[in-house]
């Protein structure tokens, strides 16, 4: 049974805060939901379907938030797999509604990580304590979000001879973009020499290879295709999803090979699209080796040809391969987990709707969030979206 | 008195034991370190764990390592906000490739950041941080 352009994201709402001591989480994310709502041309009424988690809720967080809304949805989905949980909402979200499960189903995602002040990358408790048994077998050690991909950058330089200055280039293009998006956190341009220059967190990452911390939210509305139809905005087709997990595999895991190889070719073979037909893809990126690991694994570049393939200004808005055009994790907004701005930004993509930033003749587009860390464990979640 | 002794304290993460992991964690007190094999079909496995990961057998045996391997990855940590480690910085974390063919998360002692290589042989090291807890390190081969 295929999935295939049965469902759309009818409506997207990317939250402008970037700080927000204000705000209580769950405002960030009615805001979002009111957004996204408006967005498409829909009200709170019509949704029957919920998908949300986060770093700042409970693990029943879901059933709060529906309560803040006063929502009684026929379809719930909590999965909470890191950062790319919301890139897994929107597949199962569409599934739900292909199966009739619900009709409208909102997908968000809200944080105050930057003014509550969560270490994210560099203390125990933001990625890396979960509490689960196989903490115990790590937390002694000092692993931290950081230090997890750093060591798998370490590898891949030692493997291929990928250089500092190849992964400061994904860091380079991200600020660029980000300088061309209003609402992005940081957005003066840098340099290789400004990412190198920059002190080690964890070797051989500076601090600008890594993500920023900010507050934020964001929205998307779910429904099928038929009804997207006749909404507001032009519908932004799911043509096919894939998700899966990596971990160290009993102490045996090849630590390169990472979840988006499965997540990836699943997602191109059940949308029926081959790489050359991917216009512009949004890469999680919450360091620069999370970039690179990716497109080799999602099959854009071969295994060691990363560093290569992220060089040249391929990955701008205007080069061969256009990716986080919003100025990404690195520059534009990285609230604890950034899978729901992979999203809206594919699609505002696919609507035209990105100014100085649209990739000309843009109309199929690749959505890969990875959550947790590449150097422990981690998910990945494939979505490719289409305009036609 | 009171705050001398709290100086004193091991500020770092401590592993939480449980009853199925307790074997290994005692084994370590005992500075012997162990992975698990499977007695069904071979198949060996690091962390330990009650059930085969190939064959979900919760027929087990533990094989005592030489503490002998190779670094397969590494980091040098310069921030980390966790009690213990921000006082410790920088510090190694690796994955050290044990020549019985597992790989294990665990901290590279006894060499500063300039001096660790990929393949780089190291041994164990055990370090009792505390009258319960033995952490299983590496330094380089001798």
């Amino acid at each position: 049974m295929s999935l295939s352009r049965k469902t759309a994201v009818a409506g997207v709402y990317e939250h402008p805060t970037r700080f927000a001591p204000d705000k209580s989480l769950f405002q960030i994310m009615a805001e979002s939901v009111r957004g996204a709502l408006d967005d498409a041309g829909l009200t709170i009424k019509d949704v029957n379907g919920l998908c949300t988690t986060g770093i700042g809720m409970s693990g029943m967080g879901i059933v709060g938030f529906c309560d803040y809304l006063n929502l009684t949805p026929n379809f719930v989905d909590s999965t909470s797999i890191g950062g790319s949980s919301f890139v897994a909402h929107t597949a199962h979200a569409a599934a739900a509604i292909h199966a009739g499960l619900c009709d409208v189903c909102v997908v968000v995602y809200g944080s105050t990580a930057a003014s509550s002040r969560f270490a994210i990358g560099t203390g125990g408790a933001g990625g890396m304590m979960s509490g689960d048994p196989c903490d115990q077998y790590e937390q002694p050690f000092g692993p931290t979000t950081v230090g997890a991909y750093a060591m798998i950058a370490q590898r891949h330089m030692h493997d291929y001879g990928t250089t500092s200055e190849q992964l400061a280039e994904v860091a380079v293009t991200m600020r660029l973009h980000a300088s061309m998006n209003p609402v992005a956190k940081y957005r003066e341009p840098i340099t290789v020499q400004d990412v190198l220059a920059s002190r080690i967190i964890s070797s051989p990452l500076h601090l600008l290879d890594c993500c920023i911390i900010s507050d934020g939210g964001g929205a998307l509305v779910i429904t099928s295709a038929e009804r997207a139809r006749d909404l507001k905005k032009k519908p932004v087709y799911i043509l096919g999803a894939g998700e899966t997990v990596r971990h160290a595999a009993r102490g045996k895991r090849d630590f390169l090979e990472i979840a988006a190889a499965q997540s990836g070719r699943l997602a191109l073979e059940r949308a029926g699209v081959a790489h050359k037909d991917i216009d512009m893809a949004m890469i999680y990126d919450s360091f620069t080796i999370t970039v690179l690991a990716t497109l080799e694994n999602l099959g854009f570049c071969k295994r060691g040809e990363g560093g290569a393939f992220v060089s040249g200004g391929r990955l701008r808005y205007d080069g061969d391969f256009p990716i986080n055009t919003d100025g990404g994790g690195l520059s534009s907004n990285h609230p604890g987990m950034r899978g729901i701005f992979l999203v809206i930004e594919a699609a505002k993509q696919l609507r035209g709707e990105c100014g100085p930033r649209q990739v000309k003749d843009c109309k199929i587009a690749l959505a890969h969030g990875t959550g947790g860390a590449l150097g422990t464990r981690h998910s990945g979640a494939t979505l490719i979206l289409s305009n036609q | 008195m009171a705050e001398q002794t709290q100086a004193k304290k091991y500020a770092k993460p401590l592993p939480h034991l449980d009853e199925e992991s307790r074997p290994w964690w005692e084994a370590l007190q005992r500075h012997e370190l162990y992975i698990q094999k499977c007695r069904e079909c071979g198949d060996t496995r690091y962390y330990p764990r009650a059930l085969c990961t190939n064959c979900m057998s919760a027929n087990t045996e533990w094989v005592k390592c030489s503490g002998r391997g190779k670094v397969y990855t590494f980091t040098a940590t310069y921030q980390n906000q966790t009690p213990g480690f921000r006082e410790s910085l920088p510090y190694i974390m690796a994955y050290v490739e044990l020549d019985e063919g597992v790989k294990m998360l665990t901290n590279l002692v006894d060499c500063a950041p300039e001096q660790v290589k990929i393949d780089m042989p190291v041994e164990v090291v055990y370090e009792d941080v505390t009258p319960e807890v033995t952490l299983a390190k590496f330094r380089p081969a001798r």
